[in-house]
């Protein structure tokens, strides 16, 4: 009580950002508790649910196979993602730039992302056979189809007033493509970014548990079929961590080259007349 | 884009004190049974240096004469002509503001005036040599609207006046001889406005561009004009003008004189009248 009254101005605003940074991690943490409590009270077979203590062995045991089948994951969601920024971008450009190309496509581009991508797995094994082509394929088929709609969305929305004033001085389509539709799309893009390379890790995996003898996908699979179930789990522990550092990455990105938007965002909603 | 008419230039150019003339002009947008007539037989003559408002009721296409005079659509009918040529494109002697100031956000607000430099002949080719020239005339503009200091602040740290200011201080930066104003202080509160009202003025009389001002403020268009031009509802035409016979420079005292609220009474009444046409 004494501490409060000392500091009236400092310490709401200290707790709050405590509070703000360590509540996902006591949230987790005491989650792992009591899993573990639940594991040890209730007698939980290991290869129904093992304990974190016991997937933390597992994880230490394995850890040299652990990486290297992380690494290949890491490399064909890393791959395949590279290949979706590339071609989701050329694709969002075309389709946001040109009327006749958005009518021809969009329609198309809707339809493909409707099929689920697990069932296109089998028929890439025929052409390429297991391993990394197909978990590459899959990751850039599963990421591509966010960053394509984001940019397309971003270069629709150029104020048409922005649209006169330019067109007025003599502008071409090109300059106004290059001034303000490219510049106003790339928040959208580096928002499709971080859902993208999420998405890229789906692909990988999936491909993996079907068709691959590499690849933390493949590294679960077969511990299951051996019912090493702690291993699964650390498996699936490897695959979060993965997912998160990645998504946080791009998240970095995003703030980093495109803070304008979320700040010009902010005062617009702050701000009514 | 071809002329709407196979004129003869040498006999039905404009004379030469127009610099603006807008004869008898319709634009339908769409075509056939869907179409849908904007103006029909719109006439408006501004002199050169001239300040010309145009008010009339929402929706009755003044916003597409403005689109019309700087060449971002062809008529369906009549002739305009704007410097002595007959428009057939972009007219690149215009600077446009509208009521949404359109600042880009990734820009600062000094690399936002510039923008039509970057677009615009002849400048376009001459910006990276002269630069430092360049910018010399943007913080000029920003001096005359009272924005000293602000060229290195983005957008969204303005206020909306000070948006507005910067929106026309882009649409000057290219020295045009017209200015087209699409009812550019419509969203901002009573006071800002009238301080713009001034800042305008002033402006206009150190440079004396040509203006057409879309309002929808009687006491604005009054404040500012020469000539006011009332348009009919849908499809536009004009129905009145009406010379402001009071002299420049106005201020906010004269708003209160018994000529200028005389003249904003008869616009209304003017306004009034074609708003029940409608309904
Ligand atoms: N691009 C367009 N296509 C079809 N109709 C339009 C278009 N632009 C404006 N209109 C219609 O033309 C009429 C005049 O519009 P506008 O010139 O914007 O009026 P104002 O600016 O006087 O309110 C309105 O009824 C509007 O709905
Ligand atoms: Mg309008």
């Amino acid at each position: 009580m004494t501490d409060t009254v000392s500091s009236p101005a400092a310490a709401p605003k200290r707790r709050f950002q405590i509070n703000d940074n360590w509540a996902p991690w006591m949230v987790g943490i005491g989650a792992l508790v009591i899993w573990e409590l639940a594991c040890r009270i209730f007698a939980i077979k290991p290869f129904v649910l093992p304990a974190p203590t016991a997937i933390a062995a597992s994880l230490w045991k394995w850890h040299e196979v652990i990486a290297v089948h992380a690494a290949q994951t890491l490399y064909t969601t890393l791959l395949g993602f590279l290949l979706a920024v590339v071609g989701g971008l050329a694709l969002g450009v075309a389709v946001g730039y040109s009327r006749f190309l958005y009518k021809a496509l969009y329609p198309i581009l809707i339809g493909f992302n409707s099929v689920p991508k697990v069932a296109i797995v089998p028929i890439l094994v025929i052409w390429f056979g297991i391993g990394t082509i197909p978990a590459v394929i899959t990751a850039f088929l599963l990421s591509f189809f966010p960053i394509v709609v984001n940019v397309a969305a971003g270069l629709a929305t150029v104020e048409p007033e922005m649209e006169d004033v330019l067109r007025s001085l003599g502008a071409s389509r090109r300059d106004i493509f290059f001034k303000v539709g490219l510049p106003r799309s790339m928040p959208y893009f580096f928002a499709s970014l971080k859902i993208a390379i999420t998405l890229a890790l789906v692909g990988s995996v999936i491909s993996e548990t079907i068709a691959s003898n590499s690849g933390i996908g493949y590294l679960m699979l077969n511990a299951s079929a051996r019912f090493d179930v702690p291993l699964v789990f650390a498996g699936l522990f490897v695959v979060a961590v993965l997912g998160v550092l990645i998504y946080a990455v791009f998240a970095m990105f995003e703030t980093r080259f495109t803070g304008w938007a979320t700040r010009a965002q902010a005062i617009r909603f702050e701000g009514g007349g | 884009m071809a002329l709407a008419e196979p004129a003869a230039p040498s006999t039905a150019g404009p004379p030469q004190d127009h610099f603006v003339s807008i004869r008898d002009v319709d634009l339908v947008y769409g075509r056939g049974e869907t179409g849908m007539q904007a103006l029909g037989g719109a006439s408006i003559e501004v002199q050169k240096g001239g300040f010309a408002a145009v008010v009339g009721p929402s929706g009755c296409g003044k916003s597409s004469l403005m689109k019309l005079v700087t060449g971002l659509l062809p008529p369906t009918k009549g002739t305009i002509s704007v410097a002595g040529k007959i428009v057939d494109g972009p007219v690149n002697v215009a600077g446009m503001a509208f009521q949404n100031p359109t600042l880009l956000p990734w820009r600062s607000t000094l690399q936002n005036i510039m923008l039509p430099l970057e677009v615009v002949e002849p400048h376009r080719r001459k910006l990276r040599r002269n630069r430092k020239d360049y910018e010399a005339q943007a913080h000029d503009l920003l001096a005359a609207v009272g924005l000293t200091g602000f060229a290195d602040r983005a957008p969204w740290q303005l206020s909306g006046g000070m948006q507005q200011r910067a929106s026309l201080c882009r649409a000057l930066i290219h020295q045009p001889e017209l200015l087209m104003l699409d009812e550019p202080f419509g969203a901002l509160d009573a006071f800002t406005r009238e301080e713009l009202w001034s800042v305008l003025q002033k402006l206009w009389m150190e440079r004396r561009f040509t203006v057409i001002l879309v309002t929808h403020d009687l006491r604005e268009a009054v404040y500012l004009a020469d000539t006011i031009h009332v348009m009919s509802a849908r499809p536009g035409r004009i129905v009145a003008s009406r010379k402001v016979p009071l002299a420049y420079p106005r201020t906010l005292e004269d708003t209160f004189k018994p000529e200028f609220v005389d003249i904003v009474h008869e616009l209304r009444h003017h306004i009034s009248r074609e708003r029940q046409a409608v309904s």
